[in-house]
């Protein structure tokens, strides 16, 4: 186990060495601490590395995440783990506004609340959220999947182009072209991997599943203003 | 962005600290909006009396404002100076008075916050440099508001840094930018409310205060502005024994909270808060949009 104190030793540092990490590198166990709320910790990492931040983060904590995990005990600032590639992204408290926003893939897990926002424009990253979502969550979200516990804000999807939004509460409004739909044997089986991986104690049945209805996709004249 | 910071003090052994604690929060969110830094205080209250801060941009002019005041409302008055502002203390029933005859005896002054407890300082440049000029390190009170700008909508002037006041004991500071202060100005206006500066800011505190004056709590004005102004806004207001927090419905501009049996804290960032006792084992959390928080002692 490296540790690296962040206060001491600085941002810059940080990254420099852990973006330095080869494929092959021996040094897979790191632990930040006297994070601090500090801005962009542990970003644009791409080795298959394990990284816990001791306590809360500020902006874009891991983002542009490639095959690392980044592990935040506590909570995370605005942009946790944005455009995310690849690798496994797990906040141990809240995350604030735009968690996972524009993500191509890999695993991003909440275990409070996420804020407004969350998976805005989602491009194949699958998001589990075990507390509540604010609102403008999956806003033109285009892939992957947005699983929520607990409630979803308002305009829940809005525009949403063909991500899978699973919530198991209330969702207190649907955005424009956001629709309920059927949920089938092959989204059941998703999320209940998605929920396995997590480490969510939740049935999959619980969840109701919504998507795009795909009305927005070609010009129509009563979209018009 | 702006910065924002604030604490209000639910332990009164902290009090003595307030000025320390509000500075090294708010020298934190330097990197959020270095031009201009504002804070404000709310001290010890004293039975009958009140407080005008006053703001010159030559401290020259404070000389002998105290005497010729005293003269003039035939009463004892006291003036700290510090720097660009001046504190005159002075019995409450004068307050009216008194800032009449300030217009007479300095009409180059401009009145920064009036009422028992609150001072309200700020001034151009960095937090750090301006919690300096006036020892905000060394003031006590039972909570504070600082903000921290990165002008957009009007000149980094003395008069457009943050906190405004909006009556009596009372502030308000904002992280965001309103789209209609233009035609709320003209409205205000025709209302009789003068607003002195092209400050987006200025005229929700005028808004805020012109609601009040209509017999509205600042919780009902600050729900009314929800309708009324329009853009984005992280709103910190403080009154006399008071402090409340409240965001526009979309919520862009950031906010996070804390609350402990000591206090409760408000910063644009966590960052802001690292260093408060206590914080590991605080309740940490992001205000809801369109939702108006009030605490009171």
């Amino acid at each position: 186990m490296q540790t690296f104190d962040l206060e001491a030793q600085g941002l810059r540092a940080l990254n420099e060495t852990l973006q330095a990490q080869s494929q092959q590198t021996n040094e897979t166990a790191w632990e930040i601490v006297n994070p601090r709320g500090s801005h962009a910790i542990a970003v644009g990492l791409d080795a298959p590395i394990e990284v816990t931040v001791k306590g809360s983060t500020g902006y874009y904590c891991a983002g542009m995440n490639k095959q690392a995990t980044v592990h935040v005990k506590g909570s995370a600032g605005p942009g946790v783990a944005e455009n995310m590639m690849s690798g496994t992204v797990i906040v141990e408290g809240d995350a604030s506004q735009y968690a996972g926003a524009t993500g191509h893939g890999g695993l991003l897990v909440i275990k409070g609340n996420a804020s407004s926002r969350c998976g805005i424009s989602m491009k194949g990253i699958d998001i589990v959220v075990q507390g509540n979502v604010g609102h403008m969550s999956a806003f033109m979200a285009q892939k992957g999947n947005l699983v929520v516990c607990g409630d979803a804000g308002d305009a829940l999807g809005d525009s949403i182009y063909e991500a899978r939004l699973f919530v198991r509460g209330q969702v207190k409004s649907l955005g424009a072209d956001c629709i309920e739909k059927e949920m089938r044997p092959e989204h059941l089986e998703t999320l209940r991997d998605l929920l396995e991986r997590s480490g969510v104690d939740a049935r999959p049945e619980e969840f109701r599943r919504y998507g795009s209805a795909r009305q927005l996709y070609t010009f129509d004249i009563d979209n018009a203003y | 962005m702006c910065g924002i910071v604030g604490l209000f003090l639910k332990d009164k052994s902290l009090e003595p600290k307030l000025g320390e604690m509000l500075t090294d929060m708010l020298i934190t969110m330097s990197d959020r909006g270095p031009d201009s830094a504002g804070i404000a205080v709310y001290g010890t209250d004293r039975d009958g009396f009140a407080k005008l801060t006053v703001q010159a941009d030559d401290p020259a002019r404070f000389a002998g404002l105290d005497d010729e005041l005293s003269q003039v409302l035939g009463c004892d008055v006291t003036l700290r100076a510090k720097d660009t502002h001046a504190v005159i203390d002075l019995p409450e029933d004068k307050l009216a008075p008194a800032r009449e005859a300030l217009k007479e005896l300095r009409p180059e002054a401009r009145v920064m916050s009036a009422g028992e407890v609150i001072e309200i300082y700020k001034e151009v440049g960095l937090p750090g440099d301006v919690a300096k000029r006036f020892d905000i390190p060394h003031l006590q009170g039972t909570h504070g508001i600082g903000h921290t700008r990165m002008a957009t909508e009007s000149a980094v002037t003395t008069l457009g840094a943050h906190p405004f006041s909006t009556g009596p004991d009372q502030c308000l500071v904002h992280n965001g930018s309103l789209s209609n202060h233009n035609s709320l100005r003209r409205k205000l206006a025709r209302e009789g409310v003068r607003v002195e500066t092209e400050n987006d800011t200025e005229v929700a505190a005028a808004y805020l205060t012109w609601k009040m004056q209509q017999g509205h709590s600042l919780g009902e004005a600050l729900e009314s502005g929800l309708e009324d102004l329009d853009g984005f806004y992280t709103f910190v207001v403080g009154t006399k024994d008071g402090f409340g927090v409240l965001r526009d419905p979309i919520a862009c501009k950031p906010a996070v909270m804390a609350e402990t049996d000591q206090y409760v804290a408000f910063g644009s960032e966590y960052r802001a808060l690292v260093n408060l006792p206590g914080i590991e084992d605080a309740r940490v959390w992001e205000p809801e949009p369109a939702t108006v928080y009030f605490w009171k002692h």
